[in-house]
């Protein structure tokens, strides 16, 4: 056998790239693979050229080698390729069974012209068709891989976004200031919900703080303790500590657990809190004349 | 002693401590301080930590014990300046003080040494 | 090797507790330059105050070396010291113990808790080796 591996697919990318590039989008419209409605038609053509020049490279560089590995050194144009445009698909949101579907949609126009060339020669028809296909496969898997972990390097980011937006440390009044925590309260957070508490009581030079955790959503042993330690550390900074928000359930759950609170101050509300924090630093909220009210 | 200095502002103790204060030099305070409560008749005493970047449990036994001595001779301690990162780790270590009198700063434990003056309508020439 | 991987970059000689404010002030000093955090510093500076405290008043003095790590992000410190050893180490980690009367013995307990790692080697009449690993930076 005197012709190399994938010759005549080679073959094809060469003589009607144009072609294989316009049939290969329409199929991947046709399998609900494109997405006009984020990337225009220029993108997608585009995109997909570039990844089929990347494909030709490859290819050329196989037919010499014989089998087919995706991490050979000859793909590592079209693996950027790939990673470069799923990237840039997962940033707009497209989803990860459509990027590998636009990958697979080649298959079709390939494959036909495939079948065109070697009309009569089965045998290699099938060699080739099986190659391309393991080939094409492989893509398809490797851009969801990228999917993957992209979407890790997101989560991780918005992550670390939530840990800050979650520690809003709010100046309710000059020397009172409130930390509302929402949802779930772990060892990390909770160090970090500490630091921007006592971080922020040396900015704003506060007297007291209500922590409030009516937007917590279980409060076990171990959170009980978090709170405990955070407000120690707040009475070591010189300030007050009012834990507010105590629903009757939580009430029941830190008796059960045997939770002291010792000295803490605690709250069933935020505003029993709040008025019990204005008190402190000398502020008191009174009910006004009814024509003093505006906008009433 | 230079690593520690104590002050009478009206008439209240302040004592300063210095970041490179020796075991020995804190030893050394608690007798020294012991003293002069006794001598000037204090009621309160204000020791400012905010230029330590780390108080160990030795540290914060003798702060403990300070507190201790004072109270004995009738005079109330208060820790000022604490740095979150102090705070933080002391809360680790299980050492909540919890005899000390805290306050952000000298200005805010001296307000309220002297609220509690008035409270208990005592009142003293500064 | 105390730590494997690692280069020692300083050696501090614990004889009195000037020594020990020394130790922290090393300590501190490098990991200010390694771009440590405020929180970071204060935790392992107080660790090893507890273990170089120990080392003079229990250990008759020693050395403590400090090293760079393959992984940047940490530091490591270790304590030697010729004294009369821990008989029971568990014993001695835990909070309130002391040989002393008048040491609150939470120091090696503290320690622990405050390092990222804590080994302890000792046995009576061979010294005592402590070393500990501590977060310089998160990444």
């Amino acid at each position: 056998m005197t012709e190399k591996v994938l010759e005549t697919t080679l073959e094809v990318l060469k003589e009607d790239a144009e072609g294989l590039l316009m049939e290969w989008i329409d199929q991947a419209d046709e399998d609900g693979a494109k997405r006009s409605d984020l990337f225009s038609e220029r993108e997608e053509r585009d995109q997909a050229a570039s990844m089929l020049r990347a494909f030709r490279l490859g290819v050329r560089d196989t037919s010499r080698e014989g089998d087919f590995d995706l991490r050979d050194e000859h793909w590592a144009d079209l693996r950027g390729i790939l990673s470069e445009i799923t990237h840039e698909r997962v940033e707009r949101g497209v989803l990860p069974g459509e990027m590998a579907a636009l990958v697979l949609a080649l298959k079709t126009p390939l494959f036909g012209r495939l079948t065109d060339k070697l009309v009569g020669q089965p045998d290699r028809l099938i060699e080739e068709v099986l190659i391309v296909s393991k080939a094409i496969d492989a893509f398809a898997l490797y851009t969801n891989e990228v999917f993957i972990a992209e979407r890790e390097q997101i989560i991780e980011r918005q992550r670390d976004e939530m840990l800050e937006l979650s520690t809003p440390v709010v100046e309710l009044w000059d020397k009172v200031l409130t930390l509302p925590l929402i949802g779930t309260l772990d060892s990390m957070r909770a160090q970090e919900v500490m630091e921007s508490l006592l971080q922020a009581i040396v900015e704003r030079q506060a007297e007291v703080v209500i922590v409030d955790i009516t937007g917590v959503k279980t409060v076990d042993t171990q959170v009980a303790q978090h709170l405990l330690r955070t407000a120690a550390a707040v009475r070591l900074m010189g300030a007050r500590c009012i834990i507010s928000g105590i629903s009757p359930k939580i009430a029941q759950t830190m008796v059960e657990l045997g939770v002291d609170v010792g000295e803490v101050r605690t709250r069933s509300s935020i505003k029993n809190a709040l008025t019990d924090a204005l008190t402190s630093v000398g502020v008191a909220i009174r009910p006004i004349e009814r024509n003093q009210r505006s906008g009433a | 002693m230079n690593a520690a200095a104590i002050y009478a502002v009206e008439g209240v103790l302040l004592v300063s401590i210095t970041s490179d204060i020796t075991d020995s030099d804190i030893i050394e305070l608690q007798e020294h301080l012991s003293n002069r409560i006794a001598e000037s008749e204090t009621r309160g005493v204000v020791v400012d930590i905010s230029a330590l970047e780390i108080v160990d449990t030795f540290v914060g036994r003798i702060l403990a014990q300070l507190t201790a001595i004072a109270r004995l001779l009738d005079a109330e301690t208060y820790v000022v300046g604490m740095r979150p990162a102090v705070a933080m780790t002391l809360v680790e270590l299980g050492m909540y003080l919890p005899d000390n009198h805290t306050a952000l700063t000298l200005d805010h434990a001296l307000e309220k040494i002297r609220s509690a003056r008035s409270a208990n309508g005592i009142s003293r020439r500064a | 090797m105390a730590f494997p991987g690692g280069r020692k970059i300083a050696t501090i000689e614990l004889r009195t507790d000037r020594d020990v404010s020394r130790a922290r002030s090393r300590v501190s000093d490098i990991m200010k330059s390694k771009g440590s955090r405020d929180l970071m510093i204060t935790r392992f500076v107080t660790a090893v105050s507890e273990i170089a405290r120990n080392a003079i008043i229990h250990g008759q003095g020693g050395r403590m070396s400090v090293f760079e790590l393959p992984d940047a992000r940490l530091i490591g410190v270790e304590c030697v010291d010729e004294g009369q050893g821990i008989d029971d180490i568990e014993l001695a980690l835990g909070d309130g113990y002391s040989t002393r009367k008048n040491s609150l013995g939470r120091g090696l307990g503290g320690a622990k808790r405050l390092a990222k790692t804590f080994t302890i080697t000792s046995a009576p009449g061979k010294g005592t080796v402590v070393r500990m690993i501590g977060m310089c930076t998160t990444r």
